[in-house]
Protein backbone atom coordinates (compact mmCIF):
# COMPACT_ATOMS: atom_id res chain seq x y z
CA UNK A 1 0.00 0.00 0.00
CA UNK A 2 1.10 3.53 -0.67
CA UNK A 3 0.94 6.14 2.07
CA UNK A 4 1.67 9.86 1.83
CA UNK A 5 4.64 10.75 3.94
CA UNK A 6 5.91 14.04 2.53
CA UNK A 7 4.02 17.23 1.90
CA UNK A 8 5.29 17.92 -1.60
CA UNK A 9 3.05 16.83 -4.45
CA UNK A 10 0.09 16.66 -2.12
CA UNK A 11 -2.44 16.64 -4.93
CA UNK A 12 -0.84 13.75 -6.77
CA UNK A 13 -0.41 12.02 -3.54
CA UNK A 14 -4.06 12.27 -2.53
CA UNK A 15 -5.06 11.09 -5.97
CA UNK A 16 -2.83 8.08 -5.61
CA UNK A 17 -4.22 7.39 -2.20
CA UNK A 18 -7.72 7.48 -3.56
CA UNK A 19 -6.67 5.13 -6.32
CA UNK A 20 -5.19 2.76 -3.79
CA UNK A 21 -8.36 2.93 -1.77
CA UNK A 22 -10.50 2.16 -4.81
CA UNK A 23 -8.19 -0.72 -5.72
CA UNK A 24 -8.33 -2.05 -2.19
CA UNK A 25 -12.12 -1.83 -2.09
CA UNK A 26 -12.50 -3.60 -5.41
CA UNK A 27 -10.22 -6.39 -4.23
CA UNK A 28 -12.35 -6.66 -1.09
CA UNK A 29 -15.59 -6.79 -3.07
CA UNK A 30 -14.08 -9.35 -5.40
CA UNK A 31 -13.05 -11.58 -2.50
CA UNK A 32 -16.46 -11.34 -0.84
CA UNK A 33 -18.33 -12.09 -4.06
CA UNK A 34 -15.95 -14.94 -4.82
CA UNK A 35 -16.65 -16.40 -1.42
CA UNK A 36 -20.37 -16.30 -2.18
CA UNK A 37 -19.79 -18.06 -5.48
CA UNK A 38 -17.53 -20.64 -3.92
CA UNK A 39 -19.98 -21.44 -1.18
CA UNK A 40 -22.73 -21.64 -3.73
CA UNK A 41 -20.55 -24.12 -5.59
CA UNK A 42 -20.19 -26.19 -2.47
CA UNK A 43 -23.94 -26.32 -2.06
CA UNK A 44 -24.36 -27.85 -5.49
CA UNK A 45 -22.40 -30.98 -4.74
CA UNK A 46 -24.81 -32.04 -2.02
CA UNK A 47 -27.83 -31.75 -4.30
CA UNK A 48 -27.05 -35.12 -5.85
CA UNK A 49 -29.44 -37.79 -4.57
CA UNK A 50 -27.67 -39.35 -1.61
CA UNK A 51 -27.78 -42.96 -0.48
CA UNK A 52 -30.81 -42.14 1.70
CA UNK A 53 -32.91 -41.55 -1.40
CA UNK A 54 -34.61 -38.33 -2.46
CA UNK A 55 -34.68 -35.53 0.05
CA UNK A 56 -36.29 -32.15 -0.29
CA UNK A 57 -34.09 -29.19 -1.10
CA UNK A 58 -34.64 -27.73 2.37
CA UNK A 59 -33.40 -30.87 4.08
CA UNK A 60 -30.39 -31.02 1.82
CA UNK A 61 -29.43 -27.42 2.57
CA UNK A 62 -29.88 -28.00 6.29
CA UNK A 63 -27.70 -31.08 6.11
CA UNK A 64 -25.05 -29.22 4.17
CA UNK A 65 -24.96 -26.39 6.73
CA UNK A 66 -24.69 -28.89 9.58
CA UNK A 67 -21.88 -30.61 7.73
CA UNK A 68 -20.08 -27.30 7.27
CA UNK A 69 -20.30 -26.46 10.96
CA UNK A 70 -18.59 -29.70 11.94
CA UNK A 71 -14.88 -30.32 11.88
CA UNK A 72 -13.75 -32.55 9.03
CA UNK A 73 -11.07 -35.16 8.41
CA UNK A 74 -10.67 -34.01 4.78
CA UNK A 75 -9.70 -30.58 3.58
CA UNK A 76 -12.43 -30.29 0.98
CA UNK A 77 -12.06 -27.22 -1.24
CA UNK A 78 -14.92 -27.67 -3.68
CA UNK A 79 -16.92 -30.35 -5.42
CA UNK A 80 -18.91 -30.82 -8.58
CA UNK A 81 -21.81 -33.05 -9.55
CA UNK A 82 -22.42 -34.58 -12.93
CA UNK A 83 -26.03 -33.64 -13.75
CA UNK A 84 -26.69 -36.80 -15.73
CA UNK A 85 -25.09 -39.53 -13.66
CA UNK A 86 -25.49 -37.78 -10.30
CA UNK A 87 -21.88 -38.58 -9.46
CA UNK A 88 -20.16 -36.18 -7.10
CA UNK A 89 -16.48 -35.38 -7.29
CA UNK A 90 -14.70 -33.72 -4.38
CA UNK A 91 -11.56 -31.68 -4.79
CA UNK A 92 -9.28 -31.19 -1.83
CA UNK A 93 -6.63 -33.08 0.03
CA UNK A 94 -6.73 -35.79 2.68
CA UNK A 95 -5.41 -35.24 6.19
CA UNK A 96 -3.65 -37.67 8.51
CA UNK A 97 -5.77 -39.62 11.00
CA UNK A 98 -4.09 -40.40 14.31
CA UNK A 99 -5.99 -42.72 16.67
CA UNK A 100 -5.15 -44.15 20.06
CA UNK A 101 -7.00 -47.43 20.54
CA UNK A 102 -4.84 -49.77 22.59
CA UNK A 103 -1.96 -48.64 20.40
CA UNK A 104 -1.24 -46.00 17.82
CA UNK A 105 -3.09 -46.14 14.49
CA UNK A 106 -2.15 -43.73 11.73
CA UNK A 107 -3.42 -43.55 8.16
CA UNK A 108 -4.57 -40.94 5.66
CA UNK A 109 -8.25 -39.96 5.65
CA UNK A 110 -8.43 -40.67 1.89
CA UNK A 111 -8.53 -44.38 2.78
CA UNK A 112 -12.09 -43.84 4.06
CA UNK A 113 -13.18 -43.29 0.45
CA UNK A 114 -12.27 -46.80 -0.68
CA UNK A 115 -13.32 -50.27 0.41
CA UNK A 116 -16.86 -49.28 1.48
CA UNK A 117 -15.52 -46.70 3.94
CA UNK A 118 -13.74 -49.23 6.15
CA UNK A 119 -10.06 -48.79 7.00
CA UNK A 120 -8.06 -51.67 8.43
CA UNK A 121 -5.21 -50.58 10.69
CA UNK A 122 -3.16 -52.97 12.84
CA UNK A 123 -5.98 -55.50 12.95
CA UNK A 124 -8.75 -53.00 13.86
CA UNK A 125 -11.39 -51.70 11.47
CA UNK A 126 -12.53 -48.09 11.53
CA UNK A 127 -15.22 -46.20 9.70
CA UNK A 128 -16.34 -42.61 9.44
CA UNK A 129 -19.89 -41.65 10.40
CA UNK A 130 -20.90 -37.97 10.49
CA UNK A 131 -17.24 -36.92 10.65
CA UNK A 132 -16.61 -39.08 13.72
CA UNK A 133 -14.50 -42.22 13.69
CA UNK A 134 -15.94 -45.47 15.09
CA UNK A 135 -14.47 -48.93 15.52
CA UNK A 136 -16.37 -51.38 13.37
CA UNK A 137 -16.22 -54.84 11.76
CA UNK A 138 -15.15 -55.81 8.25
CA UNK A 139 -18.52 -54.74 6.72
CA UNK A 140 -18.48 -51.33 8.40
CA UNK A 141 -21.66 -51.97 10.43
CA UNK A 142 -22.75 -49.26 12.82
CA UNK A 143 -25.19 -50.14 15.59
CA UNK A 144 -27.65 -47.53 16.78
CA UNK A 145 -29.56 -47.07 19.98
CA UNK A 146 -33.22 -46.03 19.96
CA UNK A 147 -32.30 -42.34 19.53
CA UNK A 148 -30.28 -43.19 16.40
CA UNK A 149 -26.95 -42.51 18.11
CA UNK A 150 -24.18 -44.97 17.21
CA UNK A 151 -23.21 -47.36 20.01
CA UNK A 152 -19.88 -48.40 18.46
CA UNK A 153 -16.64 -47.79 20.38
CA UNK A 154 -14.99 -44.45 19.61
CA UNK A 155 -11.19 -44.50 19.77
CA UNK A 156 -9.32 -41.46 21.10
CA UNK A 157 -8.98 -39.19 18.08
CA UNK A 158 -5.84 -37.05 17.85
CA UNK A 159 -6.18 -36.49 14.11
CA UNK A 160 -4.90 -33.46 12.26
CA UNK A 161 -8.36 -32.28 11.19
CA UNK A 162 -9.31 -29.30 9.07
CA UNK A 163 -9.58 -27.03 12.13
CA UNK A 164 -6.20 -28.19 13.42
CA UNK A 165 -4.62 -27.49 10.03
CA UNK A 166 -6.11 -23.99 10.01
CA UNK A 167 -4.95 -23.30 13.56
CA UNK A 168 -1.42 -24.48 12.77
CA UNK A 169 -1.38 -22.36 9.61
CA UNK A 170 -2.64 -19.32 11.51
CA UNK A 171 -0.05 -19.82 14.23
CA UNK A 172 2.71 -20.05 11.65
CA UNK A 173 1.37 -16.98 9.87
CA UNK A 174 1.28 -15.02 13.13
CA UNK A 175 4.77 -16.17 14.06
CA UNK A 176 6.19 -15.24 10.68
CA UNK A 177 4.29 -11.94 10.44
CA UNK A 178 5.09 -10.55 13.86
CA UNK A 179 8.62 -11.91 13.95
CA UNK A 180 9.45 -10.19 10.67
CA UNK A 181 7.68 -7.05 11.92
CA UNK A 182 9.76 -6.93 15.08
CA UNK A 183 12.91 -7.39 12.99
CA UNK A 184 11.89 -4.58 10.64
CA UNK A 185 11.37 -2.30 13.66
CA UNK A 186 14.88 -3.03 14.86
CA UNK A 187 16.30 -2.35 11.41
CA UNK A 188 14.38 0.85 10.64
CA UNK A 189 15.08 2.65 13.86
CA UNK A 190 11.69 1.90 15.48
CA UNK A 191 9.66 3.15 12.55
CA UNK A 192 6.90 0.99 11.10
CA UNK A 193 7.37 -0.12 7.50
CA UNK A 194 5.00 -1.79 5.07
CA UNK A 195 2.28 -3.84 6.75
CA UNK A 196 3.58 -2.68 10.12
CA UNK A 197 1.81 0.61 9.44
CA UNK A 198 -1.44 -1.30 9.49
CA UNK A 199 -0.70 -3.40 12.56
CA UNK A 200 1.01 -0.82 14.76
CA UNK A 201 -2.17 1.13 15.66
CA UNK A 202 -3.97 -2.12 16.47
CA UNK A 203 -1.19 -3.34 18.74
CA UNK A 204 -1.02 0.06 20.41
CA UNK A 205 -4.78 0.11 20.85
CA UNK A 206 -4.70 -3.25 22.58
CA UNK A 207 -1.85 -2.10 24.80
CA UNK A 208 -3.29 1.29 25.74
CA UNK A 209 -7.05 0.81 25.67
CA UNK A 210 -7.38 -2.83 26.62
CA UNK A 211 -4.37 -3.89 28.69
CA UNK A 212 -3.44 -0.68 30.51
CA UNK A 213 -7.04 0.49 30.87
CA UNK A 214 -8.18 -2.75 32.51
CA UNK A 215 -5.11 -4.17 34.22
CA UNK A 216 -3.20 -1.03 35.17
CA UNK A 217 0.17 0.53 34.40
CA UNK A 218 2.14 -1.67 36.79
CA UNK A 219 1.11 -5.17 35.84
CA UNK A 220 -0.07 -5.05 32.26
CA UNK A 221 3.27 -6.21 30.82
CA UNK A 222 2.85 -9.71 32.22
CA UNK A 223 -0.47 -10.18 30.39
CA UNK A 224 0.10 -8.23 27.19
CA UNK A 225 1.72 -11.07 25.14
CA UNK A 226 -1.25 -13.34 25.84
CA UNK A 227 -3.80 -10.62 25.02
CA UNK A 228 -2.10 -9.73 21.73
CA UNK A 229 -1.74 -13.38 20.71
CA UNK A 230 -5.37 -14.19 21.52
CA UNK A 231 -6.64 -11.12 19.71
CA UNK A 232 -4.78 -11.79 16.49
CA UNK A 233 -5.35 -15.55 16.66
CA UNK A 234 -9.12 -15.14 17.01
CA UNK A 235 -9.32 -12.31 14.50
CA UNK A 236 -7.33 -14.17 11.83
CA UNK A 237 -9.32 -17.36 12.34
CA UNK A 238 -12.59 -15.42 12.15
CA UNK A 239 -11.43 -13.84 8.91
CA UNK A 240 -10.37 -17.22 7.49
CA UNK A 241 -13.91 -18.38 8.25
CA UNK A 242 -15.18 -15.80 5.74
CA UNK A 243 -12.90 -16.96 2.92
CA UNK A 244 -13.99 -19.62 0.43
CA UNK A 245 -11.85 -22.18 2.26
CA UNK A 246 -15.01 -23.07 4.17
CA UNK A 247 -13.35 -23.41 7.56
CA UNK A 248 -15.22 -22.83 10.79
CA UNK A 249 -12.60 -22.91 13.53
CA UNK A 250 -13.79 -20.29 16.02
CA UNK A 251 -17.32 -21.62 15.51
CA UNK A 252 -16.15 -24.90 17.01
CA UNK A 253 -16.99 -25.17 20.70
CA UNK A 254 -13.89 -27.24 21.47
CA UNK A 255 -11.60 -24.47 20.21
CA UNK A 256 -13.35 -21.70 22.13
CA UNK A 257 -13.43 -23.93 25.24
CA UNK A 258 -9.66 -24.35 25.05
CA UNK A 259 -9.21 -20.58 24.74
CA UNK A 260 -11.53 -19.92 27.69
CA UNK A 261 -9.78 -22.57 29.80
CA UNK A 262 -6.46 -20.80 29.21
CA UNK A 263 -8.04 -17.51 30.33
CA UNK A 264 -9.47 -19.26 33.41
CA UNK A 265 -6.10 -20.81 34.31
CA UNK A 266 -4.25 -17.51 33.95
CA UNK A 267 -6.88 -15.72 36.06
CA UNK A 268 -6.74 -18.40 38.74
CA UNK A 269 -2.97 -18.72 38.98
CA UNK A 270 -2.14 -15.02 38.84
CA UNK A 271 -4.86 -14.10 41.35
CA UNK A 272 -3.56 -12.04 44.26
CA UNK A 273 -4.39 -12.62 47.89
CA UNK A 274 -6.92 -9.80 47.72
CA UNK A 275 -8.65 -11.39 44.75
CA UNK A 276 -9.32 -14.58 46.70
CA UNK A 277 -10.22 -12.59 49.77
CA UNK A 278 -12.76 -10.71 47.67
CA UNK A 279 -14.36 -14.03 46.76
CA UNK A 280 -14.29 -15.82 50.11
CA UNK A 281 -14.40 -12.91 52.54
CA UNK A 282 -15.68 -9.81 50.73
CA UNK A 283 -16.88 -7.98 53.85
CA UNK A 284 -13.56 -8.23 55.68
CA UNK A 285 -13.42 -6.86 59.20
CA UNK A 286 -16.42 -4.63 58.78
CA UNK A 287 -18.84 -7.07 60.40
CA UNK A 288 -18.88 -9.58 63.30
CA UNK A 289 -18.57 -13.23 62.21
CA UNK A 290 -22.17 -14.12 63.17
CA UNK A 291 -23.56 -11.70 60.65
CA UNK A 292 -21.01 -12.68 58.06
CA UNK A 293 -21.90 -16.38 58.14
CA UNK A 294 -25.54 -15.62 57.34
CA UNK A 295 -24.60 -13.53 54.34
CA UNK A 296 -21.78 -15.79 53.15
CA UNK A 297 -24.07 -18.83 52.89
CA UNK A 298 -25.52 -17.10 49.84
CA UNK A 299 -22.69 -14.83 48.75
CA UNK A 300 -19.72 -17.20 48.64
CA UNK A 301 -21.40 -19.87 46.44
CA UNK A 302 -22.44 -17.13 44.03
CA UNK A 303 -18.90 -15.76 43.89
CA UNK A 304 -17.48 -19.26 43.32
CA UNK A 305 -20.04 -19.89 40.60
CA UNK A 306 -19.06 -16.56 39.05
CA UNK A 307 -15.48 -17.81 38.70
CA UNK A 308 -16.69 -20.47 36.27
CA UNK A 309 -19.48 -18.49 34.61
CA UNK A 310 -17.05 -15.83 33.41
CA UNK A 311 -14.97 -18.09 31.14
CA UNK A 312 -18.11 -20.04 30.22
CA UNK A 313 -19.78 -16.88 28.91
CA UNK A 314 -16.56 -16.13 27.04
CA UNK A 315 -16.57 -19.45 25.21
CA UNK A 316 -20.30 -19.46 24.46
CA UNK A 317 -20.20 -15.91 23.10
CA UNK A 318 -17.44 -16.53 20.57
CA UNK A 319 -18.79 -19.93 19.53
CA UNK A 320 -22.40 -18.78 19.17
CA UNK A 321 -21.55 -15.60 17.29
CA UNK A 322 -19.39 -17.32 14.71
CA UNK A 323 -21.77 -20.26 14.32
CA UNK A 324 -24.74 -17.92 13.92
CA UNK A 325 -22.86 -15.92 11.30
CA UNK A 326 -22.01 -19.01 9.27
CA UNK A 327 -25.55 -20.40 9.50
CA UNK A 328 -27.13 -17.11 8.38
CA UNK A 329 -24.69 -16.70 5.52
CA UNK A 330 -25.14 -20.23 4.23
CA UNK A 331 -28.92 -20.15 4.63
CA UNK A 332 -29.04 -16.99 2.52
CA UNK A 333 -26.95 -18.66 -0.17
CA UNK A 334 -29.29 -21.65 0.08
CA UNK A 335 -32.17 -19.33 -0.94
CA UNK A 336 -31.00 -19.74 -4.55
CA UNK A 337 -31.96 -23.41 -4.49
CA UNK A 338 -35.23 -22.84 -2.68
CA UNK A 339 -36.54 -20.06 -4.95
CA UNK A 340 -35.43 -21.73 -8.18
CA UNK A 341 -36.31 -18.61 -10.16
CA UNK A 342 -34.64 -15.40 -11.26
CA UNK A 343 -35.48 -13.73 -7.93
CA UNK A 344 -33.26 -16.13 -5.96
CA UNK A 345 -29.93 -15.11 -7.44
CA UNK A 346 -29.99 -11.34 -6.91
CA UNK A 347 -31.84 -11.65 -3.59
CA UNK A 348 -29.41 -14.19 -2.24
CA UNK A 349 -26.41 -12.26 -3.53
CA UNK A 350 -27.60 -8.95 -2.09
CA UNK A 351 -28.47 -10.37 1.31
CA UNK A 352 -25.36 -12.53 1.65
CA UNK A 353 -23.19 -9.62 0.54
CA UNK A 354 -24.68 -7.38 3.23
CA UNK A 355 -24.31 -10.09 5.87
CA UNK A 356 -20.72 -10.72 4.72
CA UNK A 357 -19.90 -7.09 5.39
CA UNK A 358 -21.50 -7.31 8.84
CA UNK A 359 -19.53 -10.50 9.47
CA UNK A 360 -16.30 -8.64 8.69
CA UNK A 361 -17.21 -6.30 11.54
CA UNK A 362 -18.31 -9.16 13.81
CA UNK A 363 -15.02 -10.99 13.20
CA UNK A 364 -13.11 -8.00 14.56
CA UNK A 365 -15.65 -7.22 17.29
CA UNK A 366 -15.65 -10.74 18.73
CA UNK A 367 -11.86 -10.85 18.85
CA UNK A 368 -11.97 -7.45 20.57
CA UNK A 369 -14.64 -8.50 23.09
CA UNK A 370 -12.81 -11.71 23.94
CA UNK A 371 -9.54 -9.87 24.54
CA UNK A 372 -11.30 -7.07 26.39
CA UNK A 373 -13.13 -9.38 28.80
CA UNK A 374 -10.01 -11.51 29.33
CA UNK A 375 -8.12 -8.32 30.24
CA UNK A 376 -10.96 -7.33 32.56
CA UNK A 377 -10.78 -10.68 34.37
CA UNK A 378 -6.99 -10.42 34.61
CA UNK A 379 -7.47 -6.94 36.01
CA UNK A 380 -9.79 -8.28 38.73
CA UNK A 381 -7.33 -11.06 39.54
CA UNK A 382 -4.21 -8.92 39.76
CA UNK A 383 -5.69 -6.01 41.66
CA UNK A 384 -4.48 -5.55 45.22
CA UNK A 385 -6.60 -4.06 47.97
CA UNK A 386 -4.81 -0.71 48.02
CA UNK A 387 -5.16 -0.29 44.24
CA UNK A 388 -8.82 -1.23 44.45
CA UNK A 389 -9.46 1.49 47.04
CA UNK A 390 -7.52 4.05 45.00
CA UNK A 391 -9.45 3.08 41.89
CA UNK A 392 -12.80 3.43 43.63
CA UNK A 393 -11.79 6.80 45.01
CA UNK A 394 -10.92 7.89 41.51
CA UNK A 395 -14.29 6.83 40.21
CA UNK A 396 -16.10 8.71 42.95
CA UNK A 397 -13.98 11.71 42.23
CA UNK A 398 -15.12 11.77 38.63
CA UNK B 1 -37.83 -28.74 19.07
CA UNK B 2 -41.26 -28.17 20.48
CA UNK B 3 -43.30 -25.01 20.14
CA UNK B 4 -43.00 -23.91 23.83
CA UNK B 5 -39.19 -24.06 23.72
CA UNK B 6 -39.11 -22.07 20.51
CA UNK B 7 -41.47 -19.45 21.93
CA UNK B 8 -39.46 -19.32 25.15
CA UNK B 9 -36.20 -18.86 23.31
CA UNK B 10 -37.84 -16.18 21.17
CA UNK B 11 -39.06 -14.29 24.25
CA UNK B 12 -35.58 -14.45 25.79
CA UNK B 13 -34.06 -13.12 22.59
CA UNK B 14 -36.63 -10.29 22.51
CA UNK B 15 -35.54 -9.44 26.05
CA UNK B 16 -31.88 -9.45 25.05
CA UNK B 17 -32.70 -7.32 22.02
CA UNK B 18 -34.51 -4.74 24.12
CA UNK B 19 -31.59 -4.73 26.54
CA UNK B 20 -28.98 -4.14 23.87
CA UNK B 21 -31.20 -1.51 22.27
CA UNK B 22 -31.49 0.35 25.55
CA UNK B 23 -27.72 0.18 26.10
CA UNK B 24 -27.11 1.53 22.62
CA UNK B 25 -29.64 4.33 23.05
CA UNK B 26 -28.34 5.35 26.46
CA UNK B 27 -24.77 5.28 25.17
CA UNK B 28 -25.79 7.59 22.32
CA UNK B 29 -27.36 10.00 24.81
CA UNK B 30 -24.29 9.85 27.01
CA UNK B 31 -21.98 10.52 24.09
CA UNK B 32 -24.15 13.42 22.95
CA UNK B 33 -23.98 14.88 26.44
CA UNK B 34 -20.25 14.28 26.92
CA UNK B 35 -18.54 13.80 23.56
CA UNK B 36 -15.09 13.85 25.20
CA UNK B 37 -15.93 10.64 27.12
CA UNK B 38 -16.65 8.81 23.84
CA UNK B 39 -13.96 6.15 24.28
CA UNK B 40 -14.88 5.20 27.82
CA UNK B 41 -18.61 5.09 27.08
CA UNK B 42 -18.06 2.93 24.02
CA UNK B 43 -15.97 0.41 25.96
CA UNK B 44 -18.49 0.17 28.78
CA UNK B 45 -21.30 -0.14 26.24
CA UNK B 46 -19.60 -2.99 24.39
CA UNK B 47 -18.93 -4.92 27.59
CA UNK B 48 -22.54 -4.60 28.76
CA UNK B 49 -23.85 -5.50 25.31
CA UNK B 50 -21.58 -8.54 25.17
CA UNK B 51 -22.81 -9.75 28.55
CA UNK B 52 -26.47 -9.46 27.51
CA UNK B 53 -25.73 -11.07 24.18
CA UNK B 54 -24.35 -14.05 26.09
CA UNK B 55 -27.73 -14.50 27.77
CA UNK B 56 -29.47 -14.32 24.42
CA UNK B 57 -27.27 -17.03 22.98
CA UNK B 58 -27.66 -19.18 26.07
CA UNK B 59 -31.43 -18.96 25.54
CA UNK B 60 -31.11 -19.94 21.88
CA UNK B 61 -29.05 -22.98 22.77
CA UNK B 62 -31.38 -23.97 25.58
CA UNK B 63 -34.34 -23.64 23.20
Amino acid sequence: MYFCTDFTDTIICSKMQRKTLVRLLSVLLFIVSFSAVAQHGMDVKEIAPGPEGNKTKKEEIKEFINHHLLDSHDFNLFGSTDELTGETKHYGFPLPVILWDGGLHTFMSSEFHHNNGVVVSNGNQYTLYHEKIYRTDAEGTINYDEKHHPTNVRPLDFSITKSVVMMLLTSLLLLWLFHSLSKSYAKNGRLPRGIGRFFEPIVLYIRDDIAIANIGEKKYKKYLPFLLTTFFFIWFLNMFGLTPLGVNVTGNIAVTTALAVIVFLITTFTGTKDYWKHIFDPLGDGMPWVGKILIYIILVPIEILGLFIKPFALLIRLYANMTAGHVVLMSLIGLIFIFKSWIGGPLSFGLSFAISLIELLVALLQAYIFTMLAALYFGFASETHAEHEAHEGEVQHL
Amino acid sequence: MTIPTIVGAGLAVIGAGIGIGMIGGKAMEAIARQPEAYGKIQTAMLIAAALIEGIGFAAIFAG
